[in-house]
């Protein structure tokens, strides 16, 4: 065990992909010599070659259009967008090529794609540097999109996105990059494994508790520690869950935990209206209409564009947020 | 009114020149770089070209009958392209690998698709409809572009396998991507063309100028013929005579040649004319004149090669009549099959969505299920 950063957790987790099969490419803007912007792809180009390690030219949607060939072609490429507000012009290729091919091709061809992107907000960016865009793609039929919340998962999560058969947006929380945690680099990472139970797309209960349960990815998994955190202070023990996967989301794990608890949060940066809690609200209300002891609240991002990064402390689903939220359900 | 075609000598180096080695009337010319390159065509090729152009012809027009016979719910005519097409595929060897915009109905022929794979598609009954890897032949793609650069990243593929500039002729591959004058207006286009110059990657982008993107003229595509795009991009360009088989070989054939050998991509301009609509769905009298049909009837690919082969006594009429008689039994056998094509149980249409297993596919594949369920019940119980 050693403390890692999420960042250098997926750098040995891209790393370890690459060793055990060598048609694993990495694809992006800038991911070579320098290391891409967050460094994640630090020192592959340097043991892996520019063969394997590619400085593409700066076209997002050509580098998922050509990784599209390349998986046509035997090969698992592994994209990076260098940032989410710039996927915008890879959405045709993700949406109408990557997605479909499978099913067009009635199972003929596989789409082993990676889109790996540094997602939400958070670090003082400008504008198009901090969004979350995962409820676009999550609503294509085709895309598996997760989100590594620790550096653990941050190390195997991105090989078991590398070895499944169906594209993956793989979305790292970039306000979390440099947390450090304990991670084993050295552990063997079951990649047989893609159905919701277990596995890429299993969500992970990370603080039990009876009162209330609060549901996030990504980067507001930390959040929703310090929420649960401060809520135990106050005499309510929170059950954290991290989804870990959005398209699919383990409504097992979910639905478990609220016929236990009877109340539901669900926060995540990305706008609430249309957002990735909506669908979570709705389907457990259908699953768990009779458990529900209070209406499922969301805290998100607001109707707006992401703001200046001045006010993004005020959009965010930050602990105040969270905590408001709780108190409401637990009024009921 | 589109520009007249004036041909002169082309080359490579100068794409403003177009291509040509057999004439409106059926006369073959000499060309110093191109000419060599057609020179293995014998008889036997040139009756295969023409038996090629005839059945595709033949297919077309039975599947543009069965559209408007309420049995395809649209088709996308190649009428009028059939030299570009088998041209080009003719200079293709099976290791090499097409990706098809969704015309090129005489590529796929020559690629050995069974052209009634090409109908579930248009019928509705199927997505695809043919193994792309059995046939080194693509699924269609709709998106207009959007397959240039799959086409790029497979040809990317090829060179990573090393299976270029061995000098191998049983190893050395190359990728082709057709599309239309339209498409090149299209961003991925121009990405595909920026990444297959970057990585020198073995491909011929072939465009096939049929002067129309749906009802707009290719001049609102583009001022300069589409040929001088690629210079831009580091890509060597050569322009040529569609409705020319001969020539549409021998360009295609030295671009594939030069991937092949790891010399990099090549872009193809065939000027062509599409005689039909654009599909099924459009009206061309609204937004063309009949004076340039007639301009464009008259350099009928098919025609000119048939009046070559009976002025160089390459083919006899009983060759030409024995074609026909391919052309109709295929007409006739498609026409059966496309109103034998039905879509499966409804639930198929959860099938491969994912390749991995995937719980909200089994969910609402389940509910379906359940839900068709109720209705045979209901029908028992009459």
């Amino acid at each position: 065990m050693t403390a890692t950063a999420l960042a250098r957790a997926i750098n040995a987790g891209l790393r370890a992909a690459m060793e055990r099969d060598d048609k694993v490419i990495l694809m992006g803007e800038d991911i070579g010599p320098l290391g891409g912007v967050f460094r994640v792809t630090d020192g592959l180009h340097k043991d892996f070659g520019p063969d394997r390690v590619v400085d593409t030219p700066l076209a997002e949607s050509g580098i998922v259009g050509t990784a599209i060939g390349l998986a046509m072609a035997g090969y698992r490429p592994v994209c990076e967008i260098q940032f989410d507000g710039f996927i915008f012009p890879a959405f045709d290729q993700i949406t109408t090529q990557l997605a479909k091919l499978t099913y067009r091709s009635l199972g003929d061809l596989q789409m082993p794609v990676v889109i790996r992107v540094p997602f939400g907000g958070g670090i003082g960016a400008i504008e198009h540097h901090s969004e979350s865009p995962e409820a676009l793609f999550a609503h294509t039929p085709g895309l598996r999109i997760v989100a590594p919340a620790t550096a653990a998962d941050g190390f195997t999560m991105i090989q078991q996105a590398i070895a499944s058969p169906d594209p993956v947006l793989f979305l790292e929380p970039k306000s979390r990059y440099w947390d450090k945690a304990d991670v084993d680099l050295q552990a063997e990472v079951d990649l047989s494994e893609t159905g919701v139970t277990t596995g890429l797309h299993a969500a992970r209960v990370v603080r039990p508790g009876s009162h209330a349960t609060v549901v996030g990815y990504g980067p507001t998994v930390k959040t929703l520690l310090a929420a649960a955190e401060v809520a135990a202070g106050e005499g309510t023990e929170l059950e954290v869950i991290d989804l870990r996967s959005v398209s699919p989301i383990d409504f097992d794990a979910i639905t478990a935990s609220v016929q236990r608890t009877g109340r539901l949060v669900v926060a995540h940066e990305a706008p609430t209206f249309f957002g990735p809690g909506a669908e979570i609200a709705a389907r457990v209300t259908e699953r768990c209409f009779y458990h529900l002891e209070a209406p499922v609240l969301r805290v998100g991002g607001y109707h707006t564009p992401y703001p200046t990064a001045k006010h993004e402390e005020s959009y965010l689903p930050n602990l105040d947020r969270v905590l408001d939220a709780v108190d409401r359900v637990l009024a009921y | 009114m589109t520009e007249p075609l004036t041909v002169q000598p082309g080359t490579a180096s100068d794409p403003t020149t177009i291509v040509q080695l057999l004439d409106a009337e059926g006369h073959r010319h000499h060309h110093p770089e191109y000419g060599p390159f057609a020179a293995d065509l014998d008889a036997d090729a040139l009756r295969a070209m023409y038996r090629d152009m005839v059945l595709t012809r033949a297919f077309d027009t039975q599947a543009t009958s069965l559209q408007r016979q309420g049995e395809l719910g649209l088709w996308a005519p190649c009428l009028g392209q059939e030299g570009a097409q088998i041209g080009s595929a003719h200079a293709l060897a099976p290791r090499d690998f097409v990706f098809p915009s969704y015309r090129e109905h005489g590529v796929a022929l020559v690629r050995g698709v069974d052209l009634r794979d090409l109908l579930p598609l248009f019928r509705g009954t199927r997505h695809g409809g043919w193994d792309p890897r059995a046939h080194n032949f693509h699924l269609y793609s709709i998106v207009i572009g959007s397959h240039t650069l799959h086409a790029v990243g497979y040809a990317m593929g090829v060179q990573r396998d090393g299976d270029v500039g061995t000098g191998d002729p049983e190893r050395d591959r190359a990728v082709v991507a057709y599309f239309g004058d339209g498409a090149t207006s299209q961003g991925d286009v121009s990405e595909a063309l920026v990444f297959a110059a970057s990585a020198n990657a073995p491909v011929v982008f072939f465009v096939q100028n049929n002067h129309w993107a749906i009802s707009v003229p290719t001049t609102v595509q583009s001022r300069v013929p589409l040929a001088q795009r690629g210079p831009g991009f580091g890509v060597p360009s050569v322009r040529v005579d569609g409705n020319d088989p001969i020539a549409c070989y021998a360009v295609t054939r030295a671009a594939l040649e030069r991937a092949r050998s790891g010399a990099g991509p090549s872009f193809v301009e065939a000027v062509t004319y599409r005689m039909g609509a654009h599909t099924t769905s459009d009206d061309p009298t609204r937004y063309r004149d009949r004076a340039e049909e007639d301009l464009w009837r008259a350099k009928d690919p098919i025609a000119r090669l048939k009046a070559h082969l009976l002025a160089e006594s390459l083919a006899d009429e009983a060759f030409l009549a024995g074609v026909d008689e391919e052309a109709d039994e295929l007409a006739a056998a498609v026409r059966d099959h496309c109103r034998t094509l039905e879509a499966g149980p409804p639930e198929q249409l959860f099938d491969h969505v994912y390749t991995a297993p995937h719980p909200l596919v089994a969910e609402e594949r389940a509910q379906m299920t359940e839900f068709e369920a109720g209705f045979a019940d209901e029908e028992g119980a009459r």
